[in-house]
């Protein structure tokens, strides 16, 4: 890790530590009577930790030229192990949330366990944790590959992927200790999001640093979604979390909007943040895995050009959707209802595109399960956007809404779309980075499909039933003209189902592990080849190479 | 168009520029005149603040993640106003940073839960919910009456709240702690203090039952009982529904 460091970054590392542990430390003290106090400690862990492994690895010789002649894949590899820890991690605890809430007393009588401090833990793992390690792992690959040039230096990488788990392990101890804004999925306070905003900037300039030393004139698809997700998640972590501190000792802050604009806000940055962390990134994933793991090109390069400017303009019209009949003001629901219906237009094209991609190979999509992981991905990206554009409207909505019919749609979209593509993306990654033949074993990689597969389509099943019968429930009239049900009866009707979902979650959690026991044994054991070690190169060296003499 | 975009993907900035561009239109529309046009909030006079208890039990909701499983908003719908009472106004959570409007009804709304039940009921179903609906599947919260509330970050609560815009007076700030303690020990000089500011109908009470301790249960029940009592502005338009 170290050894591959120059000898002016690794100097450069030591300071960067060494001042975070300052500011650990200043955290630590002044808010020693504040939850703030423990998080001070732990950045202050992590940089000497951190200024210890330089220190450590600093007597490994400095490398020499030779490596610019390869790509750089160390974060990367890190990355991979991570997103898959985080996602075992995170959907335990997800599968613990399912099974509260159909047997409440399987937890302990103490602040930390409960159900509302949970639930945040498997949303903020299993999105940044899972879904944000998986993405940053999977562009500094694409970056690197479609540009074929190398990241322009060793020391971002890093920074930006260690960087960014500070912030998911910031947000995840924070909720037990009751560290949280409430607003979903921007829970975290306002020093966890301000070093978010450093990362983040280094990460965006670590993108275009490497697109800036490209081979190819053109900027490849997968590109730009990756860039859209930078940029927009950039705007939009920094305008909802707008907040104002009590102290700078404390970690408890007031968002600076109230009411009903804080909600339109608030729901601005949930819906994009589906858009552009949980859909255009992925999106990036697949616009690279699918055409090279099937060796076809993208079926059609305008349909892509329609499809990310449609999704790109759209989608930030469409967040009024979660505030329907409310006392948001009736134009802008009708604004988010209207875009939100014209958004399955760029949606289907981006579904429809990768699906006709596999003409032609579709005899790959049955013998790889790798492949078929991403094909299904695919049709459950296709599924869950008719969904969100269908719960959008208004009529369908008042159904819907505050029901496990959303729950339903989201794990549509996160299992069966996030998790598949990620996995299918993952599986065709990890050979390449241990350049190894394949899969150490693809018989598990079979199981993990399976598995997932079934897992997805019990959870889902589970969800919409019990949203509907739910949803019809609060809304029946006897004949005598009242309410028929009261809410404990909705309630009671919903405990097989919440069964049956833990149930589902538990078959996909155990196909991630069963892929991490794979992941594991690649990297460890499987047979290596030199075959792609040649072609698997940025393009400078190979030209400069060239005009060496007796070559 | 497309020879447009052939030359776009070939500058990594412009595409850049462009994405930010092209994203921003939606956001800049739908939310800056929010804040401006007038009928967004509507007016109600009688609003009154969070007492600093209040404000405390806020927090614990908050950090307890009771609005994961709690909605705060009653839609425009028949049945909703049926079951939960008057639809909720904008003007109801003006103060409210954040708002807790929630997204999911694991439990029922709360937004007109204030007054609803006693404070004995809210005590029992908080340290043991099974304990008085036997289906529930609500968490109990038996420490919150073991935890003593910290008040000494009151004040500067207040004040920050100020600084983002509710109107709290600096009378309000500089006795933020002492109004904690007084609305929750009836008949103490420090209880005349909270009424005189934040109004007669304060409820003033023991609401865990017991006048000496300070605990987050106090805090809780107290912001509990005024969910929907801060302004009569919505009963005022459905007089018939609800109550
Ligand atoms: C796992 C989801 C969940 C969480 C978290 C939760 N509740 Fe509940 N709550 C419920 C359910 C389900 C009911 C309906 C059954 C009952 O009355 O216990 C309910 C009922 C209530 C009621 C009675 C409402 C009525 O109209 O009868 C109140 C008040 C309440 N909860 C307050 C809270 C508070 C305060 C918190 C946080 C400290 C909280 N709840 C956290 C699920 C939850
Ligand atoms: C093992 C698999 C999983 C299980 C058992 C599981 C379980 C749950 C449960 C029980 C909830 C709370 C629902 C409620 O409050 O009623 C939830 C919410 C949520 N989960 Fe999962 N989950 C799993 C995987 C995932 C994955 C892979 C993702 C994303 C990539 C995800 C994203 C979310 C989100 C965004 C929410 C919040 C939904 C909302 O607020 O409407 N989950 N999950
Ligand atoms: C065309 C695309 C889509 C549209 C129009 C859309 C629309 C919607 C709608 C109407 C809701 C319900 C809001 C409510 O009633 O509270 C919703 C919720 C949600 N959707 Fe989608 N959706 C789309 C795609 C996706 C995808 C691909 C994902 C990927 C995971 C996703 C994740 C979510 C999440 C996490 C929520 C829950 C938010 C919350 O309440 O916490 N959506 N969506």
């Amino acid at each position: 890790m170290v050894a591959q460091l120059t000898q002016f970054e690794r100097r450069l590392a030591l300071i960067i530590a060494g001042l975070m542990a300052l500011c650990g430390l200043v955290l630590a003290a002044f808010g020693h009577r504040d939850p703030i106090g423990v998080h001070g400690l732990i950045i202050l862990a992590a940089a000497i930790g951190t200024m210890f492994v330089v220190i450590s690895g600093s007597f490994a010789d400095v490398p020499d030229d030779s490596h610019l002649g390869r790509y750089y894949d160390d974060p990367i590899k890190v990355g991979v192990v991570l997103a898959m820890g985080w996602a075992v991690f995170a959907m335990a605890v997800g599968d613990w949330v399912a099974w509260l809430l159909a047997y409440p007393e399987m937890t302990f009588d103490a602040a930390w366990s409960g159900f509302g401090r949970l639930r945040p833990m498997h949303t903020t793992g299993i999105i940044f944790g899972f879904g944000g390690n998986a993405l940053i792992a999977t562009s500094f690959h694409v970056m690197q590959r479609t540009s074929r040039a190398r990241m322009p230096d060793q020391l971002s990488p890093w920074f930006v992927l260690l960087g960014y788990n500070l912030f998911c392990i910031l947000a995840v101890t924070g909720y037990p200790m009751g560290i949280t804004q409430s607003k979903e999925y921007a829970e975290p306070e306002w020093y966890a999001d301000i070093w978010l905003v450093i990362v983040w900037v280094v990460y965006l300039a670590l993108y275009l640093r490497t697109l800036a030393r490209r081979q190819e004139p053109h900027i490849y698809v997968a590109n730009w979604y990756y860039l859209a997700f930078i940029l927009v998640v950039a705007v939009l972590h920094i305008v909802n979390n707008l907040a104002m501190p009590i102290a700078l000792a404390s970690a408890k802050s007031f968002p600076i909007f109230a009411g009903v604009q804080d909600a339109m806000t608030q729901w601005w940055y949930g819906h994009n943040a589906v858009a552009f962390f949980l859909t255009a990134g992925f999106l990036g994933m697949m616009y690279y895995y699918l055409p090279t793991r099937s060796g076809r090109p993208i079926f059609s390069y305008r349909l892509s050009i329609i499809s990310f400017w449609g999704i790109t303009f759209f989608y930030m019209w469409a967040g009024s959707h979660h505030l329907h009949y409310t006392a948001l003001p009736h134009w802008v629901q009708t604004l988010g209802m209207t875009f939100s219906a014209m958004l399955l237009v760029p949606s289907w094209a981006s579904a429809g595109n990768a699906l006709l991609t596999l003409n032609g190979a579709w005899h790959k999509v049955r013998d790889d399960a790798t492949l078929r992981f991403m094909m299904v991905a695919a049709v459950f990206y296709g599924l869950s956007t008719f969904e969100g554009s269908f719960m959008a409207i208004r009529p369908v909505n008042s159904l819907s809404h505050y029901t496990d019919w959303t729950v339903a749609h989201v794990h549509a979209g996160a299992l069966g779309w996030v998790a598949l593509i990620t996995f299918g993306a993952i599986y065709a990654l990890v050979p390449i980075l241990w350049k190894r033949q394949g899969m150490y074993s693809s018989a598990l990689v079979e199981v993990h499909f399976w598995l997932a597969l079934a897992g997805t389509l019990v959870y889902v099943f589970a969800m919409w039933n019990s949203g509907l019968v739910q949803g019809l429930m609060w809304r029946t009239y006897s004949a005598s003209g009242t309410l028929a049900y009261s809410f404990v009866e909705s309630l009671v009707a919903m405990h097989p189902y919440y069964i049956a979902r833990a149930v589902g979650g538990l078959l996909f959690l155990s196909g991630a592990v069963v892929g991490c026991i794979n992941i594991w044994m690649t990297a460890r054991h499987a047979p290596g080849t030199a075959q792609d070690a040649v072609r698997d190169r940025p393009l400078v060296i190979l030209a400069s190479r060239s005009l060496e003499p007796g070559e | 168009m497309f020879g447009f975009h052939y030359r776009l993907e070939r500058h990594s900035i412009a595409l850049a520029v462009a994405i930010i561009l092209v994203a921003s239109v939606g956001g800049a529309v739908e939310i800056a005149p929010l804040f401006t046009i007038d009928e967004t909030v509507e007016h109600a006079p009688d609003m009154r603040l969070y007492t600093p208890l209040e404000l405390a039990g806020r927090e614990v909701y908050i950090r307890e993640g009771c609005y994961a499983c709690h909605s705060q908003m009653i839609r425009t719908l028949r049945d909703e106003v049926e079951r939960y009472g008057p639809y909720s106004l904008a003007a109801e959570s003006q103060y409210d940073h954040p708002m807790l409007w929630g997204s999911k009804r694991t439990g029922p709304d709360l937004a007109r839960i204030g007054g609803k039940y006693s404070d004995e009921w809210h005590f029992a179903h908080l340290f043991n919910p099974r304990e008085v609906v036997p289906e529930s599947v609500m968490p109990a919260y038996r420490w919150l009456s073991r935890n003593e509330l910290s008040t000494d970050d009151l004040g500067r609560y207040l004040a920050a709240l100020r600084k983002v815009g509710v109107p709290y007076s600096d009378d309000m700030v500089a006795h933020a702690a002492d109004d904690a303690h007084g609305q929750a020990t009836p008949d103490s000089a420090r209880a005349r203090g909270v009424a005189g500011r934040y109004g007669e109908p304060t409820n003033i009470r023991a609401f865990d039952g017991d006048p000496g301790r300070l605990t987050e249960m106090d805090a809780v029940i107290a912001y509990l009982q005024i969910l929907g009592q801060l302004t009569k502005a919505a009963y005022g338009s459905a007089p018939d529904a609800g109550e």
